[in-house]
C-alpha cells in the first residue's frame, strides 16, 4: 500500500515537473527590467525609454510608429495607426492624418478619428472628462508643436501646429492611443483602467501587480499580421538592483535582463548566456557651459579636450560595452553627415591647441565639472569621469569634480549653468536620449530654450545654429530635412560644442533559449518575433 | 494595570506626532525634486510649475504638513507621486509582505538565539560557549546584504536549489503557504534572522551567566535541587530582559530591511522605502516611515505590557 502511494506520488511529481517544463517551452519570456515599478499602463507611459519600450509600444500604437525591424540601419518612422500624413502646402501649420481602417482596440471597440481627438484631449484639454494629469505629465511635453486638432471624418484627423513644424511626425511617435470605450467601461476611472488597459498594440496586458510583475498575451486581432507575437506570454519583472537581476538570470528565474553590469558580463557569457547590444541613440557627454568666463568658450580648448580623450581605452574599461563617440550622434545615424573635425585620440595635437590658446606646462587650465555617481543612462559615471580626468590632466587640463546625487543633478541641469545651484561648474556630465530632431539636436542649443526655460544648460546661443534649427522645422520633405539635420550635426562636431565621449550600446543578457530578437538601433524594441525554446 | 495601559496608550500619541513631524522635515530637507519622478526630465518650467501646484508642493511647508497630518489622521496617507496609487494601499501591501518575512525570520532567529544564548551562558568559557559566541559575533558583524548575496550565489546560482528573488512564482498577490512559495522565503528569512539571532544570543548568554553567578542559584543547588529545576529558575529570571530585547528586534524585523529586501527583490516595506527614496516620492516616503515608526511604538508598548505578566516584581499599579 505504502509503495503504491509512493509510486503514485512520484508519477504525479514527474507529471507536474513535465507540465511545468512544457508550459515554459510553449514560449514564455520573462524579462528583468531595471525599473523599480511597472511603467504606467494607461497609455502614456512613465519611466522614460524603458517605459515606452515595455509598456508603450507593446500594448499601444502611435499614429506614427518607429520601425524596429532592423538591427543594421538606424530606425526611421513608419505608418502606425495613421497610414499617411501631410502638411498643407498652402498652410504649413495644417496637417492631415489618414487613419488605418478596421483597427480594433483590445476591448473590441473601433479605432476612429474620434479616438484620436479624445486621446489628445486626455493630455492637453484640462476640462475634458478624460483628462489625466499623470498621462499629461508624460505626454504634453512631447507634443509642443500641437495647437489644435479636430475630426474631419471618421478616418481623418486634422492637426494645427503653432508654427510650421516639420518635426511633428517625430513628436506624434510618442503619443499612444488608449481606448475611450474601455475608459467608459472602467467607470471613467484611470486607476481602474490601469489594471485593465486597452490599446491597439500587439500585446494585451492580462495581469498586473504593482511593483512586482506584469503579464501580457498576444493580441490575435492585431492589425499588422507580421507583428502578431509568436510567444504565448511576456512577463515583466522590475529588478532595479543589478546583482539581483544577474542572479535572477543565472538561477533561471528570468530569461532576459536589461543592462547587465559590465563586470558580470564575462561570468554570464561563460555560463552560456548571450549578450546582445547595438548602437543606441544615446549620448554620454559633458555639456559645456558657454556663460561668460567659461574656458570652454574657446574653440581651441574644446577641440583640445575632445582630442585628449582615449575613447578606445575607456571602451576597454567598460568591457567593450560602449561605442566611442565620433560626433554628437552615433556614426551610424542618418543625420551624422560628414563633419571635418574628427575627435580622435591625439594628445600631442591637443597640447598644441592648448598652447595656441595660451595654456601650457606653466599655465595649466583648471576646470570644474559636475558629475553624478549614478543615474539613468549615465553608464558607469565615476570610473568614466575619472578616466577623462586623467586624460585631460595628461594634456594640461586639471579637472576638479563636484559630485552630486542624480536627482539633484537633474535639477541643476534644468536650472542651467548660470544658476547658483550649478556650484560654479563649467560642464555637466549628462546623458541624452537623442532619437529624433528635437531631443537629438534642437533642445540642447536653441537660443529660446536656454535654461531654465528649456534644456539648453550651457546658455549657448548662435544665430547660425538657430537658423539651422528653423530650417529643420521648415523642411517638410523628409529627405531634404535629413540633409539639414546632417548640416546641423556637422556644425555640432566641427565647432566641438560638447565633449563627445561615448554612446551606450544598450546591453541585454539573455538565455540561449531566447531566439529571434532583433535589437533595433532605438530605445524601443519589438518583442513580436521572439520565441523561447 | 488598566490605568498603566491607558497611560502608555496615550503616551503613544505625542511620540507618533513627533515621529510624523521629524519624518516630514527630513524628507523635505533632502535635496532633489519629487517631480523628477513623475515628469520627463525635459518638461518645461511652466509644466513643472503646473504639476507642482497639482501636488500641492507650491504651498508653504507648515501648510503642507498640517494638510498631510489632517489627512493621515483619517487614514488617508495621500497618493504616491511616482505610481499614482494611494500610499495607504502601497504601504499595507508591502507591510503584509514584510510581515511574512518577519514571521519566518523570527521563527529562525529568536528560538536559535535563545537556545544558543542559554547554552553559552550555562557553559561559559567552554568550547560550546566559544563556538556559539563566534557564530553570534559573525551574525551581528557580517553585513547582511553581503551574507544574502553569498547565499544567493551558493544556493541559487551554483546549486540551483532555491530562487534568488521575488515573493513566489506569481508574485505576492498569489502567495500561498505551500512549498512552491515557501522556498522563496528561505534565503531572505535566514539572512534577515542573522542579526537578531546574534544579538539575542549575546544578550541571553550574558543574562544567564550573570544569573547563574547569583547566590540564590548556589542556594538552590545547596538545597539539593536538580539541575533542570535550577534551569527553570534561571529561565524565569532571564525572561523579562530577554523579552524586551526580542521586542526591539521584532520591531526591526517588522520594519523590513532596505538592503535585504533589495538584494532579494522582496516587495516589502524596505523595498518600498528604497524606491521612494530614489524617486523622491515624498508622500510614499512619509507614509512608509510613519507606519514603520508606529510599528516600533506599538511593539514596545506590547512588550512593556507583557513584562509584568512574566515578572511580578515589575508589576505596575
Amino acid at each position: 500500500m505504502l509503495m503504491k502511494t509512493l509510486r503514485t506520488a512520484a508519477i504525479a511529481a514527474m507529471a507536474s515537473a513535465l507540465m511545468a517544463t512544457s508550459a515554459l517551452a510553449q514560449g514564455t519570456l520573462r524579462i528583468g527590467m531595471t525599473a523599480s515599478d511597472i511603467p504606467l499602463t494607461t497609455g502614456q507611459t512613465d519611466q522614460g525609454g524603458e517605459g515606452m519600450r515595455f509598456m508603450g509600444y507593446t500594448v499601444y500604437d502611435a499614429l506614427i510608429n518607429w520601425d524596429l525591424s532592423s538591427a543594421d540601419k538606424p530606425s526611421t518612422l513608419k505608418p502606425g495607426l495613421a497610414t499617411e500624413w501631410s502638411a498643407d502646402p498652402a498652410d504649413l501649420t495644417k496637417w492631415t492624418f489618414k487613419l488605418r481602417d478596421g483597427v480594433k482596440f483590445h476591448d473590441g471597440s473601433a479605432f476612429t478619428a474620434d479616438a484620436v481627438v479624445w486621446n489628445l484631449d486626455k493630455l492637453l484639454k484640462e476640462d475634458s472628462p478624460q483628462y489625466d494629469s499623470r498621462q499629461a505629465a508624460q505626454g504634453k511635453s512631447r507634443i509642443p508643436a500641437v495647437a489644435s486638432y479636430k475630426v474631419v471624418d471618421p478616418l481623418t484627423v486634422e492637426i494645427i501646429t503653432k508654427q510650421p513644424d516639420a518635426t511633428l511626425p517625430y513628436q506624434l511617435a510618442w503619443i499612444l492611443m488608449s481606448s475611450p470605450a474601455n475608459w467608459e467601461a472602467q467607470g471613467k476611472d484611470w486607476n481602474a483602467v490601469a489594471s485593465k488597459p486597452s490599446g491597439t498594440g500587439p500585446w494585451k496586458l492580462t495581469a498586473f501587480t504593482p511593483r512586482e510583475r506584469a503579464e501580457m498575451e498576444p493580441f490575435a486581432d492585431y492589425w499588422d499580421k507580421d507583428r502578431v507575437p509568436k510567444l504565448d506570454k511576456l512577463v515583466l519583472l522590475p529588478l532595479p538592483e543589478p546583482n539581483a537581476r544577474s542572479a535572477a538570470l543565472l538561477s533561471g528565474q528570468v530569461d532576459w535582463i536589461e543592462a547587465p553590469a559590465p563586470d558580470i558580463v564575462p561570468q554570464l557569457t561563460g555560463n552560456g548566456f548571450t549578450i546582445v547590444s547595438n548602437t543606441l541613440p544615446h549620448n554620454w557627454t559633458w555639456h559645456l557651459s558657454r556663460v561668460e568666463g567659461s574656458p570652454w568658450n574657446d574653440i581651441r580648448v574644446r577641440k583640445a579636450a575632445n582630442l585628449a580623450v582615449d575613447r578606445e581605452g575607456m571602451k576597454q574599461l567598460l568591457g567593450g560595452l560602449m561605442e566611442p563617440a565620433k560626433g554628437f550622434l552615433p556614426a551610424s545615424s542618418q543625420w551624422f553627415g560628414s563633419p571635418e573635425f574628427v575627435p580622435t585620440y591625439d594628445p600631442e595635437a591637443a597640447k598644441a591647441l592648448l598652447a595656441e590658446a595660451g595654456y601650457g606646462p606653466d599655465k595649466r587650465l583648471a576646470v570644474k565639472a559636475l558629475i553624478s555617481p549614478s543615474g539613468s543612462g549615465q553608464m558607469l559615471p565615476l570610473p568614466m569621469n575619472e578616466f577623462i580626468q586623467q586624460n585631460l590632466a595628461a594634456v594640461g587640463i586639471d579637472v576638479t569634480f563636484e559630485v552630486v546625487e542624480w536627482n539633484t543633478m537633474i535639477n541643476i541641469w534644468r536650472a542651467g549653468a548660470k544658476s547658483e545651484n550649478a556650484l560654479g561648474t563649467q560642464s555637466i556630465n549628462f546623458s541624452y536620449f537623442i532619437q529624433d530632431p528635437f531631443t537629438g539636436l534642437i533642445r540642447h542649443l536653441s537660443c529660446d530654450l536656454i535654461a531654465p526655460n528649456g534644456t539648453n544648460w550651457g546658455h549657448y546661443c548662435d544665430p547660425e545654429m538657430d537658423a539651422l534649427f528653423k530650417e529643420i522645422r521648415g523642411t517638410f520633405d523628409p529627405e531634404a530635412q535629413d540633409v539639414v539635420l546632417q548640416k546641423t550635426h556637422e556644425k555640432y562636431v566641427n565647432d566641438a560644442l560638447f565633449l563627445m565621449v561615448a554612446h551606450d550600446v544598450a546591453p541585454r543578457a539573455m538565455s540561449p533559449k531566447v531566439k529571434g530578437f532583433v535589437q533595433a538601433q532605438n530605445w524601443f524594441q519589438d518583442f513580436s518575433p521572439i520565441t523561447v525554446e | 494595570m488598566l490605568i498603566y495601559f491607558l497611560q502608555r496608550l496615550v503616551s503613544v500619541i505625542p511620540v507618533a506626532l513627533g515621529v510624523s513631524l521629524i519624518c516630514f522635515m527630513l524628507v523635505h530637507i533632502a535635496p532633489g525634486d519629487p517631480l523628477t519622478a513623475v515628469m520627463p526630465v525635459d518638461a518645461t518650467a511652466e509644466q513643472q510649475a503646473e504639476m507642482r501646484a497639482a501636488y500641492g508642493f507650491d504651498k508653504p511647508l507648515p501648510v503642507q504638513f498640517v494638510l498631510w497630518l489632517g489627512n493621515a489622521l483619517t487614514g488617508d496617507l495621500g497618493t504616491s507621486i511616482a505610481s499614482g496609487r494611494p500610499v495607504a494601499d502601497e504601504v499595507m501591501r508591502a507591510v503584509g509582505n514584510s510581515l511574512i518575512l518577519a514571521f519566518f525570520a523570527s521563527a529562525i532567529g529568536f528560538p536559535l538565539g535563545i537556545l544558543f544564548g542559554f547554552l553559552a551562558g550555562t557553559y561559559k568559557n567552554g568550547v560550546v560557549d566559544k563556538v556559539i559566541t563566534g557564530i553570534a559575533i559573525a551574525g551581528v558583524s557580517v553585513p547582511n546584504y553581503w551574507l544574502g548575496m553569498v547565499l544567493v550565489v551558493i544556493f541559487s546560482v551554483s546549486l540551483g536549489w532555491l530562487p534568488s528573488m521575488g515573493a513566489g512564482p506569481g508574485g505576492s498577490t498569489e502567495w500561498a503557504w505551500d512549498w512552491e512559495h515557501l522556498r522563496f522565503i528561505i534565503l531572505p528569512a535566514i539572512t534577515l534572522a542573522a542579526v537578531p539571532m546574534g544579538i539575542v544570543t549575546r544578550t541571553v548568554r550574558a543574562l544567564v551567566a550573570d544569573i547563574r553567578s547569583n547566590d540564590f542559584v548556589t542556594a538552590l543547588y545547596a538545597k539539593g535541587l536538580m539541575s533542570r529545576h535550577v534551569v527553570a529558575h534561571v529561565i524565569r529570571n532571564a525572561a523579562p530582559t530577554a523579552l524586551s530585547v526580542v521586542g526591539i528586534q521584532l520591531g526591526y524585523l517588522l520594519g523590513g530591511s532596505i538592503l535585504i529586501e533589495t538584494v532579494f527583490n522582496w516587495p516589502g516595506t524596505g523595498f518600498l522605502l528604497s524606491n521612494a527614496i530614489f524617486q523622491r516620492d515624498l508622500p510614499l516616503l512619509q507614509g512608509t516611515i510613519l507606519v514603520l515608526a508606529l510599528f516600533f511604538v506599538v511593539t514596545n508598548l506590547l512588550v512593556d505590557l507583557a513584562q509584568p505578566l512574566i515578572d511580578p516584581r515589575i508589576r505596575r499599579t
